[in-house]
């Protein structure tokens, strides 16, 4: 008889990783082993899958250990990004979890005499009805674990859940308040060197000529290398580094066009493009009414780590071992091979936890900046950290973007036709995104370098530039049209949110003009287009948050505004409410949040996630834009690209709706696009003055004000 | 070159114009004094010299000889916590924490010199201090939480 091969489905990653000791060790000491290809970030996602897995195994929290993710040991879980952990990796943990502790309750009560109804679990001790018990630490082995996962056995109900849904602390959180060596910046392997790179100083510069033999005489330089456009040097103390890196600089002679845009968005409306309508309905003919529209508009975005991005890379024998804050310990390895001409096999790639970097920042190319300068230095490990200005001036940035809008207003106050259109690069350039080519920087700067591959747009329903275009809102007459230019003037790649918060500020900006002309309450007039029940809910409960009440003028210069969005339209409900004043400056005062993420996994965590990604989400608005002329990025320091600070800071309040039985999704993102237009709106509301281009600058307003 | 940090005498062969930064990193091996920018912008740097808050990425070593230096390691450890990195635990103050050491200190150079600081107070002794998570509300309370306890001492 012909066996069934077809494999059945299995959750979140135990899809492609299948086998149970992939990612569980029950060990003989009283502990277990959980092996996430997920990575810390800071946004607390180690804590959540312990809870996940102490929860279904029924063991204390402190038994789980989290074995940090390194290529050939970890289950191949892809990219951290997305806020897709909880989905992926927890689900995937949640099952097999489940599976063990069913094969442990098998032993025992073969062990016991007992059936599995008469068996009850506490922290690892199996107990059967008359008193005999066995733990899971007698009852592990090798054998245990090693099989494919069933897909089975059954995750127990939310009911029954006493670790998930409580406010279990971050793990992570005394070491670092402590100071101890936790980050990738702070690993150092004995005998390490310290390298940097020498950039161009722009993206067209073509090296003239280089002087390298005076650099090689300073003090404590190991080597000086110099492969096409990849200048750097290996020193052995950390400022030596640092000083010849910058006399190198100074010795090269390079000679810049001027290949970039004017600094407006607007350049995207001119430039290439693929055009492609997402959404299309023709319900019945739109009726009389009021025509509007609306354009709305946001320039380059950094990420801005508060850490500049670093790597240690040691060659042996042909062979590379790369410490890496890669949110994608696999796809990194597939493009850092070619790049050193070596098989993937030759490479060990580990991660160290490394600084918040809300997308993928310069995490990736360093790595390969480390591997580089480690080939030239044999046997002894190099750490390469950017230096401020080098973050500031390559990382990849989330695309610069504009949005169009036009609607009919009908006379009954009804939105009875909807048409938005969207201009931007690509979102993500992330190692393992293109079929061909690579994002890595030196790649491309070598004597010889790999093709540019181009940046990906991440695909709907979740979408990259078109993620959030389609609105949530119910009208009978709807285009939506992406517009995807594929050849950005400079590097891209994922940024928190990526177009949803671009697409969400002019969608939220736009019906509360609709709602100004329809002479109707802004809330009201949102609920009054919206079906769906969770996303009234939080619309509802923000409301009652701010005690917010209909066509209400503040007094003084304050005003109010909201902004609503569901993530990527299938992910978080995120309801915002902004209170601004508008006096020298614009300040944002207080942001009231209601969140509905499914099933809450670590309420703390989460309200932790939101508070931070409304604080950054209101910096992107007011303040943030990467700078530059028509050779260069000119963001050199922080003073170029000021980001709020605690003086600064909005009182930030989260409202959390818990729906145990729905499943978790993540919570990272999606704050962008409701806070950026809450703010607009609350301007609006302050003011009378409306800014559709983001950030809100003194000078944006003013301009505004003056017109 | 002789420095004092956490109370130990560290000699350094280091140039005199090499940033502290550079030697608490890497000489003294105080990996909690953190590098975010050079240029005295951020704070993820900062340590106490002589009862101030300062960026030791901005001040040569040859200015410290002799000076006591005090890092995020010599005000408390894992096992016995400071008030403050107590209270930032308790709070769950931290989202990636690159920011929280150099904060803990500029927090401590305020608390030893103003039991009782007001809101504005915090304000200024974290105005050379950024957070890009943004956890700054949950850091304000954590030093509020300090304070109320050193008092307590």
């Amino acid at each position: 008889m012909a066996e069934n091969t077809a494999r059945r489905k299995l959750p979140g990653s135990l899809e492609t990783n299948r086998k149970l000791s992939q990612w569980l060790d029950i060990n003989a000491d009283g502990t277990v082993n959980m092996r996430p290809g997920k990575i810390e970030i800071g946004q607390g996602i180690l804590t959540a899958l312990r809870q996940i897995v102490a929860e279904e195994l029924d063991v204390n929290l402190n038994r789980v250990k989290v074995v940090t993710a390194v290529t050939a040991m970890s289950p191949n879980e892809g990219v951290t990004s997305g806020s897709r952990s909880i989905e992926e990796s927890g689900s995937a943990f949640r099952y097999a979890a489940a599976e063990a502790r069913e094969l442990l309750l098998a032993r025992a009560g073969a062990k016991l005499g007992a059936t599995l109804e008469q068996l009850s679990v506490s922290d690892g001790v199996v107990c059967a009805r008359g008193g005999a018990s066995v733990t899971y630490w007698e009852l592990t082995d090798a054998s245990l674990l090693d099989r494919e996962a069933t897909g089975e056995a059954r995750p127990k109900p939310p009911a029954q859940h006493k670790i998930v849904g409580t406010a279990a602390p971050r793990v992570d959180i005394p070491r670092k308040v402590a100071g101890l060596p936790v980050y990738v910046q702070d690993h150092e392997p004995s005998g390490m060197l310290h390298g940097r790179v020498s950039r161009p100083p722009s993206y067209s510069a073509e090296l003239i000529g280089v002087k390298l033999d005076d650099v090689r005489a300073m003090p404590g330089v190991v080597a000086v290398v110099r492969d096409g456009r990849f200048l750097g040097v290996v020193a052995e103390r950390e400022e030596q580094a640092i000083r010849a890196a910058r006399r190198l600089a100074r010795e090269a002679k390079w000679s810049e066009k001027p290949t970039l845009p004017e600094m407006n968005p607007r350049y995207l409306l001119d430039w290439p493009e693929k055009t492609e309508v997402i959404s299309e309905k023709k319900g019945a003919a739109a009726s009389a009414g009021r025509e509007f529209s609306g354009e709305y508009t946001r320039q380059f975005l950094a990420h801005a780590s508060i850490a500049p991005s670093c790597a240690t890379a040691q060659y042996d024998d042909g062979k590379y071992t790369v410490w890496t804050h890669s949110q994608g310990i696999y796809p990194l390895r597939g493009e850092l091979a070619p790049a050193l001409q070596v098989p993937p096999e030759d490479i060990v790639v580990r991660h160290v936890e490394g600084a918040g970097c809300y997308g993928q920042n310069a995490a990736d190319d360093v790595a390969l900046d480390a591997a580089l300068l480690a080939r030239a230095a044999p046997g002894r490990a190099v750490r390469v950290q950017w230096m401020r200005e080098d973050e500031f001036a390559w990382e990849p940035y989330s695309s610069a973007m504009v949005v169009k809008t036009r609607a009919t207003l009908s006379d009954d106050g009804r939105i009875s036709a909807w048409h938005l259109d969207v201009w931007s690069h690509g979102h993500s350039s992330r190692p393992g995104r293109a079929d061909d080519g690579t994002n890595l920087l030196a790649a491309l700067h070598l004597e010889k370098p790999l093709k540019r591959a181009p940046a990906a747009n991440p695909p709907l329903p979740g979408g990259g530039s078109h993620r959030n275009a389609i609105p949530i809102y119910e009208f009978p007459n709807q285009r939506v049209t992406n517009h995807l230019v594929p050849d950005p003037p400079l590097r891209v790649s994922s940024l928190r949110g990526l177009g949803s918060q671009t697409n969400v500020f002019a969608i939220e900006s736009f019906m509360d003009e609709l709602a100004v002309a329809a002479d109707v309450d802004p809330i009201e007039f949102r609920l009054r287009h919206l079906v769906d029940s969770r996303a009234r809910a939080v619309v509802e409960k923000v409301a009652t948050m701010a005690n917010w009440k209909p066509k209400q003028q503040l007094a003084g210069n304050l005003g109010r505004g909201i902004g609503f969005a569901r993530y990527k339209n299938l992910a978080g409900y995120m309801a915002i409410i902004a209170e601004v004043e508008l006096a020298e400056t614009l300040r944002v005062l207080r942001v009231w949040s209601a969140v509905d993420v499914g099933q809450t996994i670590n309420p703390d965590g989460l309200i932790n996630q939101m508070e931070g990604g409304i604080i950054q989400a209101v910096s992107f608005v007011l303040r943030e834009e990467v700078k530059y002329d028509r050779e260069r990025v000119t963001v050199r320091g922080w003073d170029d690209y000021p980001i709020l600070s605690f003086a600064e800071v909005p009182q930030v309040v989260v409202g959390l709706i818990n729906r145990p039985e729905l499943p978790a999704v993540g919570a990272g993102e999606g704050q962008q696009g409701p806070v950026a237009a809450a703010v607009g709106n609350a301007l609006f509301n302050a003011s009378g003055v409306r800014l559709r281009d983001m950030p809100f600058t003194r000078e944006r307003l003013l301009a505004a004000m003056a017109a | 070159m002789d420095i004092t940090v956490n109370g130990r005498f560290l000699s350094v062969a280091a140039d005199p114009e090499t940033p502290l930064l550079y030697v608490l990193r890497n000489d003294a091996g105080c990996k909690g004094v953190r590098f975010g920018c050079g240029t005295g912008h951020c704070g993820t740097c900062m340590v106490i010299i002589d009862g101030k808050a300062v960026q030791s990425c901005d001040v040569p070593v040859s200015a410290v000889a002799g000076k006591s230096i005090q890092t995020v390691e010599g005000i408390g450890t894992l096992e016995q916590p400071h008030p403050l990195q107590r209270a930032f635990v308790e709070e769950q103050a931290a989202q990636c924490g690159y920011c929280i050491t150099g904060i803990i200190m500029s927090a401590k150079a305020l608390l030893d010199a103003n039991k009782n600081p007001s809101d504005d107070d915090l304000k200024e002794a974290l105005s050379k201090n950024l957070c890009r998570c943004g956890t700054h509300q949950r850091i304000v309370r954590a030093i509020k939480r300090a304070a109320v306890e050193m008092r307590k001492l």
